[in-house]
């Protein structure tokens, strides 16, 4: 590749440019590791070609806290805590494959009521995050009232999280068996509330954003991703959804009380940006139809099922997996046994959407980029571990 | 054709970023929701959550007693080494030896509020307290010994 350093070497003979060199006329730039369009530490290596996108090459490893690792020394009531950390904005849902992992490997019984406040969690985490990734592709686009749009509701949300849980983003509320509290006796109310109130705010989302005519013309046919390449990069979630791929986990593989609940997997045929976007949007009027389901239903009884003070899985291998805003988390524990995890492998859906970036970018403008990093929703910390 | 799809198109594109710049004149001109919480000013009126995670305190009663029996289960479900539980034999008054917590040594930088701890106390004798302005200057000033001097066990409580 031709390089300023070697033009350097050369000293002042400043050499002809080299046309038949592989890489000659190529130029490289390094977006992130510190960028704010790749909502933290992402680093890209793009080759560009005058505008146009040759590679996209990610870098990672810079949030890498070895999350696996360290959940072989936790045992089974303490690892569900790290993976809160692994995709933050959708920390209920990380728990709960954890959780329903072992108690799949114990064979324990979740009491009816603690799975339905999880369905419930579950959902109002998917429209948080969906709305924290909504404020923040309209900002990357161009557009920064939406980002307070956003969060405006994203804090009722956040109200609710700090009444029940204890804490806002990284709450540790599911343990192996049910959860760890009761609801809060202002649950219901509050989510009503909510309900009604989201009901009017997300008119005016498509109003803000989805109608607009220059939203549409950056987000129309940008980052095309075939549905034979969704399937074949392991793109899961909405960026596969927005393929017309069939993926939802709620769906395919129902766990909790989602085969009890009615909803619609949401598919959308653009297999662009904008197909991508009007996923999430429509997955959130979803998420609220479920909760409107459960929130009336709660049945009485106990919220945890009585366990020992030491839990222990049986030898063995055990696999769960759920539907995050992302896409399809897995959960994967070997067992010796004993009562720590021998070993510990998390399917995150970051990083399969992630390495679609590279076929979506290919040919495209290097403005684009971010109108197609912005769909994917990625977070990082997920995509690392 | 094309011309009147064309006019269409540019009508229908002006419309929409009018519709936009509608809501956004309506939040101009209606800007009497404050969410906003501001904070430093409103904290003598600020309430939290009463289940917020903020640190782990050991609770005691009017005569200083506490219900901590040391029985270290909170130092064995955490998963961060946070608590740490140095206990010592007191003698009772029928001569017998019974042990007693001598230092709760609680390292706040360390603690990721996880509520584990709190769980697994038989007694519950820990709690998680609703106070969040932990900043100091010397994070040894965040290794807190949790037991008030010369607090005694509560009767009763095994």
């Amino acid at each position: 590749m031709f390089r300023e350093t070697e033009i350097l070497k050369t000293g002042s003979q400043i050499l002809p440019i080299k046309q038949n060199l592989e890489g000659a006329g190529d130029f490289v730039i390094n977006v992130g590791p510190q960028h704010p369009a790749t909502h933290g530490v992402l680093h890209l290596v793009i080759t560009l070609n005058g505008e146009t996108i040759k590679k996209v090459e990610p870098h990672l490893g810079y949030i890498h806290r070895s999350i696996e690792k360290m959940c072989e020394r936790l045992n089974f009531r303490q690892f569900i805590y790290v993976t809160s950390r692994m995709d933050y904005l959708s920390a209920h849902i990380n728990n709960h494959a954890c959780a329903m992992c072992v108690e799949k490997g114990m064979q324990l019984e979740v009491p009816d009521r603690a799975q339905v406040i999880r369905v419930i969690m579950d959902e109002l985490t998917r429209i948080a995050s969906h709305e924290l990734w909504w404020g923040a592709m309209a900002m990357d686009i161009g557009a920064f009232t939406p980002f307070f749009h956003a969060f405006r509701e994203r804090e009722k949300i956040n109200e609710i999280m700090e009444e029940t849980c204890g804490a806002r983003l990284t709450m540790n509320y599911y343990v192996p068996g049910g959860l760890m509290a009761d609801l809060h006796p202002n649950f219901q109310k509050k989510v009503k509330e909510f309900i009604t109130l989201f009901k009017l705010k997300i008119d005016e989302y498509d109003e803000l954003v989805t109608g607009n005519i220059i939203f549409i013309n950056r987000m129309k046919g940008v980052g095309i991703l075939s549905k034979e390449d969704a399937v074949s990069y392991g793109c899961s979630g909405p960026a596969a959804r927005g393929s017309s791929v069939s993926n939802d986990i709620r769906k395919l593989y129902p766990y909790a009380v989602y085969d009890k609940v009615q909803f619609d997997e949401i598919l959308e045929t653009g297999c662009d940006s904008l197909a991508r976007y009007m996923v999430r949007i429509r997955e959130m009027k979803q998420s609220i139809h479920i909760i409107e389901q459960l929130i009336d239903n709660i049945p009485e009884g106990e919220f945890q099922a009585k366990t020992k003070a030491v839990l222990k899985l049986p030898k063995g291998e055990f696999y769960s997996r759920v539907e995050t805003a992302r896409g399809e988390l897995g959960v994967y524990i070997v067992s010796e046994g004993a009562t720590t995890p021998y070993r510990i492998k998390f399917r995150s859906p970051g990083f399969s959407n992630l390495s679609a970036l590279d076929k979506m970018a290919r040919g495209s403008k290097l403005g684009d980029l971010v109108a197609m990093m912005g769909t994917l929703d990625l977070v990082i910390p997920d995509i690392d571990r | 054709m094309f011309i009147v799809n064309y006019i269409k198109e540019v009508f229908g594109a002006i419309k929409s970023l009018l519709i936009g710049m509608r809501r956004t004149g309506y939040y101009f001109t209606h800007h009497k929701e404050i969410i906003t919480e501001q904070y430093p000013d409103n904290r003598n009126t600020l309430v939290m959550a009463d289940r917020f995670k903020g640190e782990v305190v050991l609770t005691h009663d009017e005569q200083n007693e506490h219900a901590c029996t040391g029985c270290t289960a909170c130092e064995l479900a955490c998963p961060n080494a946070t608590i740490k539980i140095v206990t010592k034999f007191d003698i009772t008054p029928e001569g017998k030896k019974k042990k007693a917590i001598d230092k709760f040594v609680y390292h706040l930088e360390l603690c990721t509020m996880c509520n584990l701890c709190i769980v697994a106390c038989p007694t519950d004798a820990i709690k998680m307290a609703q106070t969040f302005e932990h900043s100091v200057y010397d994070r040894n000033e965040l290794i807190k010994i949790l037991n008030k001097p010369d607090s005694k066990i509560r009767a009763g409580i095994e």
